[in-house]
């Protein structure tokens, strides 16, 4: 089955001509169609636009013919992007293309499929999807994680080759975790947010969820760039990631946060992750403890600096120039008002008065600032540590998924299981997340992320360290 | 358990051109007044001379070049128009 195949594997018989690129649509549409009813990773797909594309595909490009799935906030031409909301769920086309996008048709690759999302990102499970539910492929009981879940479960349940994501608080490596995939944010910049629907601004990174470190890769390899349509793009070089696959880590120093192996993460994901740990020393890698002192302040910091820049970014939605719009309001102020109130759901809407409160008058000094100061003194913790190692380990999720509606109640409780991964997107670090074994809950092995951060700029090195740990 | 932080929802709510069910209000202040309890670490904690961080990877001063580059088209900017009037955004009246 062409569709539970990596980038590799189908780009080696495509190049051999043994398929073509319309064989490999056609069959990821016949899971799609089979599956997804269960699953809920697609809220769309147009199978007759992909074949057409399919069969103009240059197949000698590095991806050509490749189809990759992408999250429902970046924009492809002629394609919904639902954010996963009412808002945006009818009479939206993308008028244009994302840079990431045009990076990997660029490289000749066709983006296929929509992928179901938590509402404009804002969650670590999917569930705050307006469009639909997305289910857990290890269990379907489960959430997939958020705010890509869709991308995951696609991914890990073998309904797309490779997928696209965006990761604001982990929103890529926490569900890639939750269900068994690779899934790497890039460090702030290397990918243009150009035409990805912001959430928050300084914290949002485009990136790939594969089911290979290989795979990932490859496809950073055609994402990054500079892109002057995005002012935070970084203007450096790319270099070939695939070359640092297969080189061993003999000597490579792998520092623990002291602050990361404390309580509340699950007997189960603890084990997985000290076996990961094992393995790498196995592998030739030197342990040593570090201590990121500040890591307390990551998720307070993070829901005063999210939820501020997605108040400011989610005021283009008002009704007026797309998105949906309340009808028969009496006046302008009207018009906004029952157009967002309508169109947001729940979450959108805590996230966005939380937002407004900490910049409002009188609050902006005791949140916005003070926040932003945590934020340096964050990104300085990482900075100290990576003097001392090359790469810093933990659990991707200090829990495996949990059940479809068990956290509801409680949006605290489900902010606080981004711990590992925030304090990354805070000083714009590059971080992936590799499958690392899987804990035995009520009968189903469910997935355990192990998260690799590295230096700003040195995806190479996290790439190689994720490697040499799934080769091993 | 009595608020720790005196949130005018509704005044919040107006700020952020949302209107809200009394329902909605009382769930709302309820749960951002746990949250800004769970952020007050923040405000508790010694943060010393730290310098604010907009963005981790700080680019300065990023201009282009001032002239004509390909654009959208007028009906490609119209294309998701909720309303339109001709070749514009069509809006409820504002002046009367």
């Amino acid at each position: 089955m062409l569709a539970s195949s990596t980038i590799t594997t189908l780009r080696q018989q495509l190049v051999a001509g043994e398929i073509t690129p319309r064989d490999i649509i056609l069959d990821l549409a016949k899971a799609i169609e089979s599956r997804n009813t269960s699953l809920g990773a697609y809220l769309s797909w147009d199978i007759d636009a992909a074949l057409a594309e399919a069969d103009k595909a240059d197949t000698s490009g590095p991806l050509g013919g490749i189809p990759i799935a992408i999250k429902d906030n970046i924009n492809v031409t002629g394609q919904p992007c639902t954010c996963g909301s009412r808002i945006l769920a009818q009479n939206y086309t993308a008028p244009y293309d994302a840079g990431a996008i045009q990076r990997l048709r660029a490289g000749g690759a066709i983006p296929f499929g929509r992928l179901n999302m938590d509402e404009f990102a804002m969650g670590s499970s999917t569930e705050n999807s307006a469009l639909g539910v997305t289910r857990n492929p290890c269990d379907l009981e489960r959430v997939p994680g958020g705010s890509s879940g869709g991308s995951a479960a696609a991914v890990a349940g073998d309904l797309a080759i490779a997928a696209l994501g965006s990761d604001t608080g982990g929103s890529i490596r926490q569900p890639a975790a939750l269900c068994g995939c690779v899934g790497i944010k890039p460090t702030y910049g290397r990918i243009s947010r150009y035409g990805l629907v912001a959430f928050a601004s300084s914290l949002d990174q485009i990136g790939p969820l594969t089911k290979t470190v290989a795979d990932s890769a490859l496809l950073l390899n055609h994402l990054c760039g500079h892109d002057s349509r995005d002012s935070t793009s970084l203007n450096v070089e790319t270099p070939d990631f695939t070359a640092s696959l297969g080189q061993d880590i003999k000597g490579l120093r792998i520092g623990l946060p002291k602050e990361y192996y404390i309580n509340g993460i699950h007997p189960g994901v603890s084990a997985s992750v000290q076996a990961a740990i094992r393995k790498l020393e196995s592998l030739g890698a030197i342990i040593e403890e570090i201590s990121l002192p500040h890591t307390e302040l990551g998720v307070a910091t993070y829901y005063v600096l999210a939820p501020a820049e997605a108040s400011a970014n989610l005021a283009r939605f008002d009704g007026v120039r797309y998105g949906h719009r309340s009808a028969g309001a009496a006046d302008l102020m009207e018009h906004y008002t029952r157009s967002r109130s309508e169109g947001f759901g729940p979450e959108v809407k805590r996230r966005i008065l939380l937002g407004t409160y900490v910049l409002s008058s009188g609050y902006y000094d005791a949140y916005y600032i003070r926040a932003q100061k945590a934020r340096t003194l964050i990104r300085d913790d990482f900075t100290e540590a990576f003097k001392k190692v090359d790469v810093i380990l933990s659990p991707t999720s200090p829990t495996p998924a949990h059940k479809l509606g068990e956290m509801k109640d409680n949006p605290l409780a489900a902010y606080l299981e981004d711990v590992f991964t925030i304090p990354v997107n805070l000083a714009g670090l590059p971080g992936i997340s590799v499958p690392c074994g899987t804990v035995e809950v009520e009968g189903k092995a469910l997935p355990v992320g192990l998260q690799i951060v590295g230096k700003a700029l040195d995806e190479a090195t996290v790439l190689r360290v994720a490697h040499a740990f799934e080769q091993s | 358990m009595p608020a720790a932080h005196q949130i005018d929802i509704h005044h919040v709510a107006k700020l952020a051109r949302l209107t809200l069910t009394e329902d909605e209000a009382a769930c709302y202040a309820a749960q951002l007044d746990g949250i800004l309890t769970y952020i007050d670490t923040l405000t508790q904690h010694d943060l010393g001379a730290a310098e604010p961080t907009a963005h981790a990877m700080p680019v300065y001063d990023v201009l282009r070049v001032d002239e004509p580059r390909p654009g959208f088209t007028q009906e490609q900017a119209l294309s998701n128009a909720p309303k339109r009037s001709g070749d514009q955004f069509q809006i409820p009246k504002v002046i009367e």
